[in-house]
């Protein structure tokens, strides 16, 4: 912009105080606020002040605007709700009137009065203290101007489940270059693992595989499977990331996919990634038939040649000499602008609920298990069998809530099971016929076409009860319980304890957090909530962002969600990804912590204290650096540094301390600073 | 290691095996336990029924005294289940608390005495043998190891549950007593009603209800099989033995299951006689079980893990921690 | 006079139902130590479904807990199950939400005593008769060996030999008088001052 940003010559600040409705008014005496910031604060350069009903309203921008136009005012003090909400639109306001938008400081009278007290004059009073103390310190303020960093238009992608795939496809169909970094074998995650999907149920692989093979075939995507983040450097529009390739033993480019290898490894494990535990798979194997890419894996630690040195039966059948028994990891290190984590979510571990008896009785069967086994490309080729592999259940039993709800284990909501254990339900009633108990505390059916489907399986004839599965035994009382299971739980609406035998039973388990994800976090400079999901940068209105500019979230990584809203989550992701890479540059608030290099003293006590992970030590020089575009200003550092060689643009010492002066102003004689 | 020891009122007189016994243990593994002067009753599960700060009151009293007579040793052990939880609740409570840990303080002051929550540690004997001694230094001890003994570990409750102070492995599956047994030479069963209550008071209040609760857990030990069954609480001891006879006259059965305390069995793994130990006093007669010891039973081969054949269509099991003695 | 009779008379017992504002809900959270979380109940049923005692309760201590939320009284006083209550701590262990379930038993049980509400007088007389000795010794008689004397010599009809038993502790006649601890003094003071404040909670 072209007019100076400096103001001339003495503060001339315009105090406006807002009565949000009643919000503020309701609790402060609005006018007596503004009317005392006239009076009282004019020695420090408060040549007018206003109340208003609604600041941020275009009224309210226009007066502001006008005002500084009319009254020359060179500073703005905006007494309204919290700066999280309006500092830009405030801002703003001052910069359309050709000022520098860092002349206007808010202080928060909603938040931090209105809103925590009823005490009419304490609120009246701290809401002058909180003026005065925005005043005092914004004559202090100076002009900054916005930081720019241009853009990398490449994104990397961590997490290929449905969320990370269709984020990797929104982008790459825009002509910019992704990589999708996928820790197994093939991309997919879990929703590779059902038969069908509710509520529709569909054949989760007939809607995933097209996706899977647009990803492996898309000139903008490369696709690194069985591959790991190492390390991230750098910033938002310019992160420097270290990807480990893990080695296959398997020369992707000679490698047709036709598996023979596979057919002829003798040695069969038990799968206990993709197939659950229940599942098997060859020492050298694709996870499952549509697995993209669809190279093999040598697993090491099973392969009889790395045990004992002999057999190499894959390398002899593998007509294109794809095999290679030293293939090394790889490193490749790529720059890119953005990165969306798409990590997806863990299940609870049911033996952690002895009361269930998982793993004790052969009959019980987790959620993922039941999807293995009534998937057509399972152990069982979708027959829902016992453990024995043959019999068909004549009565089966559905526990929700496994591990989700409990205070003993995850105090939430695994948001899934209800609509899972229906889905299970109506697949064991149409396969087997089975008298069926569901065992639920409250059926949360509350998306787009649900509760139709309870509907659905209640008219099929699935039998509720409504009551939290107390123990799941085999030692019979009766009978009748002889050779079941035996499920024993309190029928809350019929206000009965029941023993209910059956013949197999299946756990809903719920969604956990990644068991790494703090890890992940930390090394993507994000944060997880208590409970181990990352935490968006607002969970109502911006749920795909977080804390840190240029790092997006999406899928079961932020939280339990179905398919639907992973992928909605996938492609807003992508959106605000989108967004960033047309913009070709961001400008970053200016607001930013700086070392003095010749007062650095080398104590790297702050180096560790960074949330943002923005501080660098430098080793030739024996000083430490903060890099401007990770530093978000919060001012850790600047606090902690005890040689005060850290300062900070937007609340240098000489700003805050005026600031606490104003604070604690003393409202019967005004001090002139 | 030296503590403190709250014997308790049981273990004056029914249970009088058990404190025997577990003296002898005691001696055997160097501990040296000295008991708290003039304790008094911790009130089992009757007193917090008709007085909750009462209750809280007369257990604050032993832990007091505890305190006071702590030389050396802030460890307060006791051996009985309901002992041991009343000790461990109201301290824990106090420390919780602080309106309750006024509460407790302000009766106890009555009689001059204050107790600081926290200041002795509340141990049960089994915690003390597996977690201190450890069972490398019990295994060093056993001169008679209890070969062809099958044994079923019988926790109860209150010992594991509800654990205020996390002492033990889990409050449904502890592994202790089994990993314990086990080092005696015992064959340990993989018994499902371990953790099930023996009836409790039901036996005093109504004898239909208790009979059931102790066939809950007498048939299925008949069942597998088991030749004792090995408790660590009075109460459990006296139900499953001292109703047996009852309940198996109530339902027609003829159920047989005798049941010790672990300080006897360790007792005999260490060389002591039945006699030393108190074991003979049992309503369900022990001898024909402990005549087993030793003998090496006709050889029913451990069932080996058979690799598995291609025809068999059997899923897997999933994979159970180390200490998980079941399966099938 | 029986044991018990002569011990409760020394209770300071409050007619807590004729107190003004009687609330049975805040006077259970307020008499059970730490914090009952009853408040937090989300009637799950696990409670339950996990009692021993649970067929044979009146009321599950699930309902138990709706009822106190209803505001009935007098129905959950009466309710057998907290007598029924053995203390095993299953439900107390599994509860989702971590209320204190057990203890709110025993919290039941003073009160319905106290207001004279109790249903199940062998329960309520074993627990006077058990903590009359405490209160008189510092002992408890130690029931298994009166138990282990009544089976063993007194043989008789099976519902019979509990009732007759513990007749007989009462009367006197059987010989299990507990040894008396040195400081009685100590303890009975303690004890009268922890009812006069129970009865101020
Ligand atoms: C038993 C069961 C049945 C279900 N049925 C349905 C249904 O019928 N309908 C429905 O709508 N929803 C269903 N769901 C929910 C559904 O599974 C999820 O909504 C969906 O899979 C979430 O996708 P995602 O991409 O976020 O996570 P995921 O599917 O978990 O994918 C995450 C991917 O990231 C990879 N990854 C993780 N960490 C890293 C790392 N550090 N580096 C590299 N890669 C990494 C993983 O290997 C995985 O491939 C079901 C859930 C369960 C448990
Ligand atoms: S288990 Fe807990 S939450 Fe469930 S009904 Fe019982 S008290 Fe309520
Ligand atoms: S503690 Fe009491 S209420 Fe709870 S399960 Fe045991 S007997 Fe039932």
């Amino acid at each position: 912009m072209a007019n100076s940003k400096t103001p001339s010559g003495k503060p001339r600040i315009g105090v406006y105080v807002c009565h949000c409705g009643t919000n503020i008014a309701g609790v402060v005496d609005v006018e007596d606020v503004a009317n005392w910031s006239a009076e009282e604060l004019k020695d420090i350069g408060v040549v007018l002040s206003r109340d208003n009903k609604f600041m941020c309203s275009s009224q309210g921008q226009e007066l502001i605007e006008s005002d500084i136009k009319e009254f020359g005012l060179n500073r703005v003090v905006v007494a309204a709700c919290s700066p999280h909400l309006h500092e830009k639109t405030f801002r703003g306001a001052c910069e359309r009137a050709g000022m520098n938008p860092f002349f206007c400081e808010m202080a928060s009278i909603r938040e931090q009065v209105s809103w925590v007290t009823k005490d009419k004059k304490k609120a009246t009073e701290k809401s002058k203290s909180m003026v005065a103390g925005a005043v005092n310190r914004v004559v202090y303020h100076e002009a900054l101007e916005p930081i720019k960093v241009p853009i990398n238009p490449t994104t990397l992608i961590v997490g290929g489940g449905i969320a990370g795939i269709q984020a990797a496809l929104e982008i790459a169909n825009t002509g910019h270059e992704v990589y999708l970094v996928e820790r197994e074998p093939s991309i997919g995650g879990h929703m590779a693992q059902f038969d069908k999907t509710f509520p529709t149920l569909d054949c989760s692989a007939c809607i995933l595989t097209p996706r899977m093979s647009e990803v492996g075939m898309h000139p903008n995507i490369n696709l690194l499977t069985w591959s790991e983040v190492e390390n991230v450097d750098g910033f938002v529009g310019n992160f420097d990331v270290t990807i480990r390739k893990k080695s296959r033993c398997v020369i992707e480019e000679d490698c047709t996919g036709c598996g023979i290898c596979v057919q002829k490894c003798p040695i069969t494990v038990i799968d206990d990634e993709f197939g659950v535990g229940i599942g098997t798979r060859k020492a050298i194997y694709t996870p499952f038939d549509q697995a993209i890419p669809n190279y093999p894996v040598l697993d090491k630690e099973n392969c009889t040649y790395f045990i004992k040195g002999t057999c190499r039966a894959c390398e002899k059948f593998c007509a294109t000499n794809a095999i290679d028994f030293e293939q090394q990891d790889e490193i490749i290190n790529v720059t890119v602008g953005n990165i969306i984590l798409a990590t997806g979510y863990d299940l609870f571990d049911a033996r952690k609920m002895p009361n269930y008896g998982y793993g004790r009785y052969p009959n019980v069967f987790t959620s993922m298990e039941f999807e293995r086994l009534c998937n057509a490309a399972g152990p069982t080729n979708g027959e829902i069998v016992l453990r024995d592999g043959v019999t068909a259940p004549k009565s089966v039993a559905i526990v929700h809530c496994v591990g989700s709800r409990d205070k003993n284990h995850n105090n939430y909501c695994s948001a899934i099971c209800c609509m899972q254990s229906l889905k299970f339900a109506h697949i064991v009633y149409e396969r087997t016929g089975a008298e069926i108990h569901n065992f639920y505390i409250d059926i949360r059916t509350t998306a787009k076409n649900y509760d139709e489907f309870y509907q659905r399986v209640l008219d099929e004839g699935t039998l509720f009860v409504r009551g939290k599965v107390a123990e799941i035994t085999d030692v019979p009382q009766n009978e009748a319980e002889e050779g079941k299971l035996i499920v024993q739980a309190e029928d809350t609406l019929a206000g009965l304890q029941r023993r209910i035998p059956v013949d197999m039973v299946i756990l809903s388990v719920g969604l956990e957090p990644k068991g790494d994800s703090d890890e992940v976090a930390h090394q993507f400079g994000i944060s997880c909530s208590s409970n181990g999901w990352f935490t968006e940068k607002h969970p109502k209105l911006d749920p795909v962002s977080t804390m840190t500019e240029g790092i997006f979230i999406a899928g079961c990584a932020t939280g339990p969600k179905d398919i639907p809203a992973s992928v909605s989550q996938g492609s807003a992701a992508a959106a605000r990804v989108i967004s960033y890479i047309e913009m070709g540059e961001l400008e970053l608030e200016p607001v930013r912590a700086s070392v003095i290099e010749e007062i650095c003293s080398g104590c790297k006590i702050c180096n560790d204290l960074c949330p943002y992970n923005a501080i660098i030590f430098i080793e030739d020089k024996q000083v430490t650096e903060i890099n401007e575009a990770l530093c978000q200003g919060c001012g850790t550092c600047v606090a902690a540094c005890p040689a005060g060689a850290i300062v900070g643009t937007g609340f240098s010492n000489e700003q805050i301390l005026a600031q606490i002066e104003g604070l604690m102003m003393d409202f019967s004689v005004p001090e002139v600073v | 290691m030296k503590y403190l020891f709250y014997p308790g009122c049981s273990m004056q007189r029914s249970a009088k095996p058990y404190l025997d016994s577990l003296k002898l243990v005691e001696k055997t593994l160097g501990l040296e336990s000295v008991d708290v002067e003039d304790w008094n009753c911790c009130g089992a599960t009757e007193f917090s029924s008709v007085n909750r700060t009462a209750s809280h009151a007369i257990v604050g009293r032993n832990l007091a005294l505890a305190q006071e007579q702590a030389s050396g040793t802030d460890e307060l052990v006791a051996a009985c289940s309901a002992c041991y939880l009343n000790l461990s609740k109201t301290d824990h409570f106090m420390r919780e608390d602080a309106d309750f840990n006024a509460l407790v303080n302000d009766a106890l002051s009555a009689g001059g005495l204050e107790y600081e929550p926290g200041s002795v540690k509340v141990r049960h004997s089994l915690d003390i043998i597996v977690n201190n001694v450890g069972y490398d230094a019990v295994k060093e001890k056993v001169t008679k190891p209890l070969s062809g003994l099958r044994v079923g570990a019988y926790y109860g409750c209150m010992i594991v549950r509800p654990d205020v102070n996390e002492r033990f492995s889990n409050p449904e599956e502890p592994y202790e007593l089994e990993d314990l047994l086990e080092v005696l030479g015992a064959e340990v069963v993989d018994f499902k009603m371990k953790t099930q209550c023996c009836s409790g008071h039901m036996t005093q209040i109504s004898s239909e209800v208790a009979y059931d609760m102790i066939k809950q857990i007498v048939k299925p030990a008949v069942e597998e099989e088991i030749d004792v069954l090995v408790t660590l609480c009075p109460m459990c001891q006296l139900n499953i033995d001292a109703f047996q006879n009852e309940m198996n006259k109530h339902f027609g059965t003829n159920y047989e299951v005798p049941i010790l305390y672990f300080s006897q069995l360790m007792g005999l793994a260490f060389g002591y006689t039945e006699k030393e130990l108190g074991i003979g006093k049992e309503f369900v007669n022990v001898s024909p079980a402990l005549a087993k010891i030793g003998k090496t039973t006709e050889e029913v081969p451990t069932p080996k893990k058979k690799k598995k054949s291609k025809s068999d269509p059997s899923l897997p099991m999933p994979k159970m921690p180390i200490h998980y003695r079941g399966g099938s | 006079m029986s044991v018990s009779a002569e011990f409760n008379n020394k209770q300071s017992y409050t007619k807590i139902k004729d107190l003004p504002g009687f609330n049975l809900i805040e006077l259970v959270e307020a008499r059970t130590p730490g914090d009952s979380r009853l408040e937090m109940c989300i009637q799950c049923g696990s409670c339950g479904g996990s009692c021993p005692s649970g067929k044979d309760m009146d009321h599950s201590p699930r309902q138990l807990f709706a009822m106190l939320r209803a505001g009935i009284v007098d129905e959950v006083l009466e309710s057998n199950a907290p007598w029924y209550c053995v203390s095993c701590y299953k439900c107390y262990v599994r509860c989702p939400q971590e209320v204190k379930i057990t203890d709110i038993m025993y919290t039941l049980k003073t009160i319905a005593i106290s207001t004279g509400k109790f249903k199940v007088n062998e329960a309520k007389d074993f627990s006077e008769t058990f903590t009359g000795y405490v209160e008189k010794y510092g002992r408890s008689f130690e029931f298994g060996l009166s138990t282990r004397h009544s089976l063993r010599h007194l043989p008789m009809t099976v519902s019979g030999t509990i009732g007759l038993g513990l007749g007989l502790i009462k009367t006197g006649r059987l010989d299990i008088t507990p040894h008396k601890i040195k400081n009685i003094d100590q303890l009975q003071k303690i004890l009268n001052r922890a009812y006069e404040l129970e009865a101020q909670r």
